[in-house]
């Protein structure tokens, strides 16, 4: 169980290095689905089954499959990030990576305190007590889930359609038209 | 001590969420920044699921479940915007998109 939790998580991460370095993005896309299976690996390891198997089927399955169909819709191309614009500048980023790594530094700091002394063993928690955790006191929260469902539908299906022709070929494209010097 | 201390699933979750913000940072192509949120999502569900399995308690992974209804929802929309956005520039490119200077 250790050796397996070991070896999905060093996977996770080094698929998740390949993701954010990758240029291709049918590249990427593969990368992270093999970091969500690897992840998937993770919460087997754990003894959390239940997770594991909906990580593959959601994330994996689902989700996946949609960034994987919007890649081959579109049809896009590895491009070079050609032009640097302006948050190459470091006052654009500097001032949040400084804040965002002290926070990770405090969380380190206090994750590594020692003082935590709990060890995973790998105990099986059945789906069936998931089941009755989110249909029992969960309930309203399996219900405010589906409303939210319901808004990301329709939401969808309003962005995503399809402007008509004579509209989305309006000059509109150009993005700086007139407003730079 | 046998079993993997929680620290370990801690510092995991931890890096993939590290590297999900460097991505968020890094890249300015709209289909990057939609991976990179999901891989900072997944990160924040694989803490979860550690603290789930260390207390041997089901309330972790009920949140988990929410997480990725969280990100289920969250990628249909994004990808619909990108959608729109190839529609209107030809390009994903979120430079495209900054008149608002923001």
């Amino acid at each position: 169980m250790e050796l397996a939790f070991y070896l999905s998580g060093l996977v996770a991460v080094l698929a998740t290095v390949g993701v954010i370095t990758g240029t291709s993005p049918v590249h990427s896309v593969v990368y992270l689905i093999v970091s969500l299976i690897a992840v998937a690996l993770v919460f087997f390891a754990l003894g959390a089954p239940f997770a594991g198997v909906l990580e593959i089927i959601i994330y994996a399955g689902a989700i996946m499959v949609l960034f994987v169909f919007v890649v081959m819709m579109l049809n896009l191309r590895a491009d070079a990030e050609r032009t640097p614009p302006l948050w190459r500048q470091p006052i654009y980023w500097l001032g949040p990576s400084l804040l965002a790594l002290a926070l990770l530094a405090a969380l380190v700091a206090l994750i590594t305190a020692g003082d935590i002394e709990m060890a995973i063993d790998g105990e099986l928690i059945t789906a069936r007590a998931i089941g009755l955790t989110l249909f029992g006191p969960w309930l309203m929260v399996v219900e405010l889930s589906a409303i939210l469902l319901l808004a990301a539908l329709v939401t969808a299906s309003h962005v995503g359609r399809r402007s008509d022709p004579g509209h989305s070929s309006t000059p509109r494209n150009a993005p700086n038209r007139g407003d730079t010097p | 001590m046998n079993g993997v201390p929680m620290e370990h699933g801690l510092v995991l979750a931890a890096t993939l969420f590290s590297l999900g913000l460097a991505g968020l940072m890094l890249r300015r192509s709209m289909l990057f920044v939609l991976m990179s949120l999901e891989i900072m999502l997944n990160a924040a569900g694989l803490a979860f699921i550690v603290g789930s399995t260390a207390w041997n308690q089901p309330d972790g992974q009920a949140m988990f479940l929410l997480v990725i209804t969280l990100a289920a929802a969250e990628a249909s929309v994004g990808l619909a915007l990108m959608i729109q956005l190839y529609q209107r520039f030809h390009s994903i490119k979120l430079d495209n998109v900054s008149r608002m200077r923001g």
